[in-house]
């Protein structure tokens, strides 16, 4: 599609700027939820092939815990929160406290996956109402979905929109993580917002830039 | 490593063809398909990596022939044969097609993994090609592995952990 040869340095700076706007929301509903400190990094946002997506989030037979959303309303896409296993049974623990609870083949007991959905919820939501105030576009999230599975397997769910026009994705990855604790105990999470081809037009021209320059 | 065989990767909507003693494989199928198609006397296999039933859905200028099911297959017969696979004595395994997330807005899209695996099956009956056997449907990802020598498709599942058919 010829709009991807449209992109330029100006558009990448306005995804970078959604990620930045949305992640930082999330950040800090996640440390209100935690009452902890959490830091976010700088918003990547890349034109990447459908393999390249996949080693983002750890190539695809790395095992995670995502939150899926499908978005529909003015800009259609797909968004995804990705946490690694260790990570993800960490912070469940933490929020239910109950120390039993794992994503790694320990005990998966209804609350916890029920507070992960939650978390999932309230992080993408967070997400999406601050892009949706900052752009004055409609977005509806799907009621979000779990699963913990292969990066290939969910990812590839959310590219199957894209596929049919594109080999390449336009990708907002914001990373965020925990600052205090050391790596192996910090949460890293990867927000992934995979909007739909047709959606990228309507978010620069919501935010008064040209696409056809 | 046991075999000194090496392991070629074949990435979404990609496809690859090996001789023995390598394998072929493809990492994190869900809704995706994987289709090995092999010929058992001149040890040669071909995968691909199918991500759509139909390359009508393309709305690209530029085809990628190994993303759909309708024109991955009449490719990779042809990259079989030119590795010294002979048409007659083809088979095929397959595996993926998952259902990864259930909504309730069922349209289309949301059933892309058994529209995949239909459509595989068809293009090998197309073919005349025999569907030995398959791992299909369910709702978890699969890595799959093929190894032409003893023509054993290796299934890797997050929970039910390996198989081979």
């Amino acid at each position: 599609m010829s709009f991807f040869n449209n992109i330029n340095s100006t558009h990448l700076d306005i995804l970078k700027e959604i990620g930045n706007i949305g992640a930082g929301h999330s950040a800090t509903a996640l440390s209100k939820l935690l009452n902890r400190k959490i830091d976010m990094q700088v918003p990547n946002v890349k034109i990447v092939s459908f393999d390249e997506m996949m080693e983002l989030a750890g190539g695809p037979d790395n095992i995670v815990a995502s939150v899926f959303l499908r978005i529909e309303g003015d800009v259609p896409g797909n968004m995804f929160f990705i946490l690694q296993l260790p990570q993800a049974t960490k912070l469940i623990q933490d929020l239910i406290r109950d120390e039993e609870f794992s994503f790694e083949g320990g005990t998966l007991s209804e609350l916890g996956l029920s507070a992960f959905q939650e978390l999932g919820n309230i992080l993408s939501g967070s997400y999406l109402s601050s892009l949706s105030d900052f752009t004055q576009l409609h977005l509806y999230p799907s009621v979000p979905a779990l699963s913990i599975d292969m990066v290939g397997a969910i990812i590839g769910y959310g590219l199957i929109e894209l596929s049919q026009i594109s080999d390449y994705a336009i990708v907002i990855d914001t990373a965020i993580n925990e600052g205090e604790l050391g790596e192996t105990n910090s949460i890293n999470g990867h927000f992934f917002l995979l909007p739909d081809p047709n959606s990228f037009e309507k978010i620069f021209s919501a935010l008064g830039v040209q696409t056809d320059a | 490593m046991l075999d000194t065989g090496l392991v070629i990767k074949v990435g979404i909507a990609d496809m690859n063809v090996v001789t023995a003693p390598n394998t072929i494989r493809t990492s994190g199928l869900g809704s995706c398909v994987g289709v090995v198609i092999f010929d058992q006397v001149h040890k040669v296999a071909g995968l691909a990596h199918i991500m759509l039933p139909s390359s009508t859905l393309s709305k690209a200028d530029n085809l990628n022939r190994a993303k759909y099911a309708d024109t991955a297959i009449e490719e990779l017969l042809q990259l079989i044969g030119k590795s010294g696979g002979k048409s007659h004595s083809l088979k095929a395994k397959m595996a993926g097609g998952a259902q990864m997330f259930q909504f309730q807005n069922g349209s289309d899209i949301m059933r892309i993994g058994p529209r995949n695996v239909e459509a595989v099956s068809l293009e090998l009956n197309r073919f005349k090609i025999p569907l030995i056997s398959s791992d299909v449907g369910g709702s978890s990802g699969r890595t799959i592995e093929f190894d032409p020598q003893t023509t054993m498709l290796k299934i890797r599942t997050v929970n039910q952990g390996t198989k081979e058919i």
